[in-house]
């Protein structure tokens, strides 16, 4: 599908803290923007910088990133290593023309379902004033759009 | 290794200015091991020139493709149905990666995507420092194995500036003393003797000054 007009966010999420807090948000009843799709990461440090990339590539509007509390990865530095290549996939964006503010870090604990759900409302209002992107892979072979 | 580093996104579009199907092409030896050229760089370019293109409304189609080396004509070979397919080629190889395809396929437009800074290594993980000018004239044996060519800014051969602070070099402080280092070393290893030799100005003829240098091995020529 091509998301011509997508204002979709994607949310990597690491299975050991903020997907679980995704999960209890659920639970919890807790309301949070329609437009969010979670992907669940064994942990923060296996995303690459390609990744970031490729969701918008693929027609992502926004990509937040949710690894454990600084301090608390079940990997040791997993959520440490994400934060630069987050900072680092920013200056490319913002040299390819987007603006980096579409690419944010949070650091959610398993149990804070209530900052997970305010950490991707405030991404979905940031979306929403810098509008849509039009970057899907619509007539391109490569990338597959979201 | 060849110490290289990625162009800028801005800068590669106006290198690539009126092509649209361009082939991005890795090297997966030395700039695969600093981190500007290999296969995972050549997809993170990639996406971000496809990126930009659309952000600029381009319509650039951009493949990739990583090989083991571009310096190697075995190696180039590979890459002849892609480069066919293509207006033009974004090389991340080293400089002379780019002129090794360049020279093999001398109709098509070949680019640098890296700037080829040095010849060094990796000291820490991120870092990599410049260990040697290829002056064509190796002197580490006389300096401890640390050389002053290429580790004191000023290229002293006969003893230290006498500007360092702390160790640190005078032109460069994030940098140590080049000076402090042979010292150190040839106290080490009981060889301070050497120090009393005076060095006379080298033959800059080995080196780039005496141009394009070549070696020719008759031995394994054919």
């Amino acid at each position: 599908m091509c998301a011509d007009s997508n204002s979709t966010i994607v949310a990597f999420c690491c299975h050991y803290c903020a997907y679980a807090a995704a999960d209890l948000a659920g639970s919890m009843r807790l309301q949070y923007p329609a437009n969010i799709r979670v992907i669940r990461t064994p942990c923060t440090g296996r995303l690459e910088v390609e990744f970031f990339l490729k969701a918008f590539e693929g027609g992502a509007a926004g990509v937040i990133v949710a690894g454990c509390e600084e301090g608390s990865c079940h990997f040791k530095d997993g959520n440490l290593i994400a934060k630069r290549r987050v900072n680092y996939t920013g200056k490319l964006l913002s040299e390819a023309g987007i603006e980096p503010e579409r690419l944010r870090m949070v650091n959610v604990s398993a149990g804070n379902a209530p900052l997970f759900a305010r950490a991707v409302k405030e991404m979905a209002e940031t979306v929403r004033k810098l509008g849509p992107l039009h970057l899907a892979a619509c007539a391109n072979s490569t990338g597959e759009s979201l | 290794m060849i110490v290289a580093e990625r162009k800028s996104i801005p800068e590669l579009l106006e290198i690539l200015q009126g092509h649209k199907k361009i082939l991005v092409l890795g090297c997966g030896t030395c700039v695969t091991v600093c981190l500007a050229g290999g296969e995972r760089e050549v997809s993170i370019i990639s996406s971000a020139l496809r990126i930009a293109g659309r952000v600029k409304g381009l319509d650039l189609k951009i493949d990739e493709m990583t090989i083991e080396r571009q310096c190697d004509n075995v190696f180039i070979e590979q890459t002849a149905e892609a480069i066919q397919k293509v207006d033009a080629v974004l090389s991340l190889g080293c400089g002379a990666g780019v002129q090794a395809i360049a020279e093999r396929y001398a109709d098509k437009p070949v680019y640098a995507g890296l700037n080829t800074r040095f010849l060094g290594i990796l000291e820490e993980r991120g870092v990599w420092t410049e260990k040697c000018a290829q002056c064509g004239e190796c002197v580490l044996h006389e300096y401890g194995g640390i050389c002053p060519v290429t580790r004191c800014a000023k290229h002293e051969m006969n003893g230290p500036c006498g500007g360092s602070r702390e160790d640190r070099c005078e032109v460069r402080p994030d940098r140590p003393c080049a000076w402090q280092l042979i010292y150190k070393r040839l106290k080490a290893i009981g060889q301070t003797d050497r120090l009393k030799q005076i060095k006379l100005p080298r033959d800059r003829s080995a080196g780039l000054d005496g141009g394009p240098r070549v070696i020719i091995r008759e031995d394994h020529r054919i």
